[in-house]
């Protein structure tokens, strides 16, 4: 028997309850992240139950999607306004829109030390897994299982098949883990992950820093994994080490042994393994309406002649939809507006790598631009460095911490028809507003583009 | 939550891979606390840009305006976790999917809601929807007992389906009365924890 185990048989078998009777896995959660979105149907239905919350103690909920991101604009959701009620009802920890650690859900749970190396988390949001690059093994789950964890703490799950990804190469400047990600929906197609925990190694991930991972890992989803992590080395601890949650700060505590082997043991099995060289990698990005429609900036958009049947449909429609044509060049393509923001990439070196393209230029009189920071703790950093002034001199409005554009719950959508080069991780008809048409981007390219007001390779702005 | 044995109804085309999330109930109707989900499923499929109905879409046939049942393409569901999708499909009056595949987020979704998804493999699903396609607009039986899906009385083909989920659809059994069933492993879990690795267990909401 193979007594070798990977980082998620590790995590896995730590956090395992048992079996229910019916010989599903419970698995326990240390961190239960919850945004408002969920909270009014999940809690109504916790009342009309007549159960309590578990721990309390452990959860804690942040207000992001239906937050009003623009500057003055103060309007309050309903599902804002219903949070409060149930937060102050339970007792529970609320970070509030005008709080200090306010954010997206994934990047005040990376900040605040709720994700930790070999913790487990849960979060009623796909992308939960973004913390997964902390080692923290996160999953997204809908508002009946969050109902669930808030009255029991653990998570009912089927035991997942496990995926190693290994990337190598070292990346060109201009190319960023958002390329990679795209790069790698591209050649794995948007299924490939299904059924499936992920872990990503290789020299490409230990090169970057903990935020080009937590890109890397929020768009496992994107090819539908169930959820993904990245083995901590000292990077991630120093990054857990300074949240001002973190256990690591009782010195009391003798965490050692936790942490010692959070790692896959040498021939450890996954039931796939997948390796990608990103050596001659060039900025990718969205042609189509899924995240596996990807060109290089290079390219022309496909030709549906040369695919398979079934691909062959998706890219007519995906092309009738995003009013592009078979052969033509994706750069020089028209924008109508850029977004920087999302749980995807708006993290500070997002912005900073985004400010370097911008820095005394103005962006094309046609076109809108808006940033909006991952968190308020983000974006005080980058007022402190003076970002929000290379983004606001060069025609962007700088916003405030929320999911905003991203989902469009807070009502910030597009006008139909506009094009948009977007940092999001969704290029879903619709998505940004109806008839809007998202091209996925890293900051970088957004950037360039906003300056040109099309479709640029950002290798010419460096 | 009602158990879910037998449904007979007719069975709607809504075709195509990767139908996600944002499709089935855009983010428009999760904004409003008491939207009529069933009225947003599909809604930019079913509406044009200028409110006024798209009659070409299957949902809004006369036909198939009463389905119980959609057959749907592979991975259908993905996106995000939004179990709106599901309540929207309900609202609407589905309760049972028949496709190739689904988005794992939205099939637990599914279970926990008592909607049942069924994915078949190449050859059954030809089966059902060449009868879909001949029939326009048929009613199929679905009989979770049996799992098998028929054309009246008469078989035309058997499903598989995971033992437990077939359990806990057939009884409508409470995902988390059943967890609470197992309240002692959650005990044991936490004291052995605080005796080993106490950090596990400590509050997240000192220190603000």
């Amino acid at each position: 028997m193979n007594t070798k185990k990977t980082l998620f048989d590790k995590i896995w078998e730590q956090h395992s309850v048992g079996q229910r009777n019916d010989g599903r896995h419970l698995l326990y959660i240390d961190r239960h992240v919850i945004h408002e979105l969920h909270v009014p149907h999940a809690f109504k239905r916790l009342d009309l139950s007549g159960r309590s919350i578990r721990r309390p103690d452990l959860t804690v909920i942040v207000q992001d999607h239906t937050v009003p991101t623009r500057p003055g604009l103060e309007l309050i959701s309903e599902h804002i306004k219903i949070t409060r009620e149930y937060a102050k009802k339970y007792q529970l920890k609320l970070i509030d829109v005008s709080s200090e650690q306010h954010g997206i859900v994934h990047i005040v749970s990376s900040e605040m030390g709720f994700a930790m190396p070999g913790f487990t988390l849960a979060c009623p949001d796909s992308h939960a897994s973004t913390v997964g690059a902390l080692g923290c093994l996160a999953f997204g789950c809908g508002t009946t299982e969050l109902e669930h964890i808030l009255a029991t703490q653990v998570m009912v799950l089927d035991k997942p098949k496990q995926l190693k990804v290994n990337i190598t190469g070292v990346l060109q400047p201009g190319v960023s883990a958002k390329d990679v990600s795209l790069y790698l929906i591209r050649t794995l197609g948007v299924n490939a992950g299904r059924g499936f925990v992920v872990e990503f190694t290789g020299s490409t991930v230990q090169e970057m820093n903990i935020e080009s991972r937590m890109t890397l890992c929020n768009m496992s989803i994107e090819w539908g994994a169930r959820s993904c992590l990245i083995a901590p080395d000292s990077k991630a601890m120093d990054w857990c080490s300074k949240t001002p949650l973190s256990p690591m700060r009782d010195q009391s505590l003798s965490m050692s042994a936790f942490w010692e082997n959070l790692k896959s043991d040498d021939g450890a099995f996954f039931d796939q393994e997948i390796e990608l060289n990103c050596s001659e990698l060039t900025p990718q990005l969205t042609w189509g309406t899924d995240p596996s429609q990807v060109v290089g900036i290079d390219e022309l958009i496909p030709d549906p002649q040369d695919m398979s049947l079934n691909d062959q449909q998706q890219a007519l429609k995906a092309i009738s939809y995003m009013d592009v044509l078979p052969g033509e060049r994706i750069q020089g393509i028209k924008v109508d507006r850029v977004f920087i923001g999302s749980c995807s990439n708006s993290r500070i070196s997002d912005l900073r790598a985004a400010a370097s393209i911008v820095k005394n230029q103005k962006i094309a009189i046609h076109l809108k631009a808006i940033v909006v920071p991952g968190s308020t703790q983000i974006k005080k950093q980058a007022e402190q460095e003076g970002l929000d002034k290379i983004f606001l001199d060069a025609g962007f409005e700088w916003h405030r911490s929320g999911c905003s554009m991203c989902a469009g719950a807070n009502g910030d959508i597009g006008l139909p028809g506009e094009r948009w080069l977007s940092t999001t991780n969704r290029n879903f008809e619709n998505r940004q507003g109806r008839d809007v048409k998202t091209h996925l981007v890293s900051p970088q390219m957004a950037a360039a583009a906003a300056l040109a007001g099309s479709i640029v390779d950002v290798r010419n702005y460096l | 939550m009602n158990s879910f044995t037998q449904l007979r109804g007719v069975v709607a085309p809504v075709l195509g891979d990767d139908m996600n999330t944002d499709q089935i109930i855009p983010s428009a109707y999760l904004k409003d606390v008491h939207a009529n989900l069933g009225e947003g499923l599909f809604a930019y499929l079913r509406r044009k840009p200028t409110g006024e109905k798209n009659s070409d879409f299957v949902l809004e046939m006369d036909t198939y305006k009463h389905s119980k049942i959609l057959l749907v393409g592979n991975n259908f569901g993905c996106g995000s976790s939004r179990e709106h999708a599901v309540w929207a499909l309900q609202e609407f009056g589905i309760q049972c999917l028949i496709g190739k595949s689904f988005a794992e987020l939205f099939r637990e979704n599914c279970l926990k809601n008592g909607v049942l998804a069924i994915s078949l493999d190449d050859e059954r699903y030809s089966i059902i929807s060449n009868f879909v396609s001949n029939t326009g607009g048929g009613e199929l039986s679905v009989d979770l007992e049996k799992c098998e899906i028929q054309n009246k009385d008469h078989k035309l083909c058997d499903f598989l389906i995971h033992q437990n989920e077939r359990y806990m659809l057939l009884n409508g059994l409470d995902d988390i009365g059943l967890t609470l069933g197992n309240v002692d492993l959650i005990l044991k879990w936490e004291e052995h924890m605080i005796g080993h690795h106490s950090f596990l267990q400590s509050s997240i909401t000192t220190g603000y």
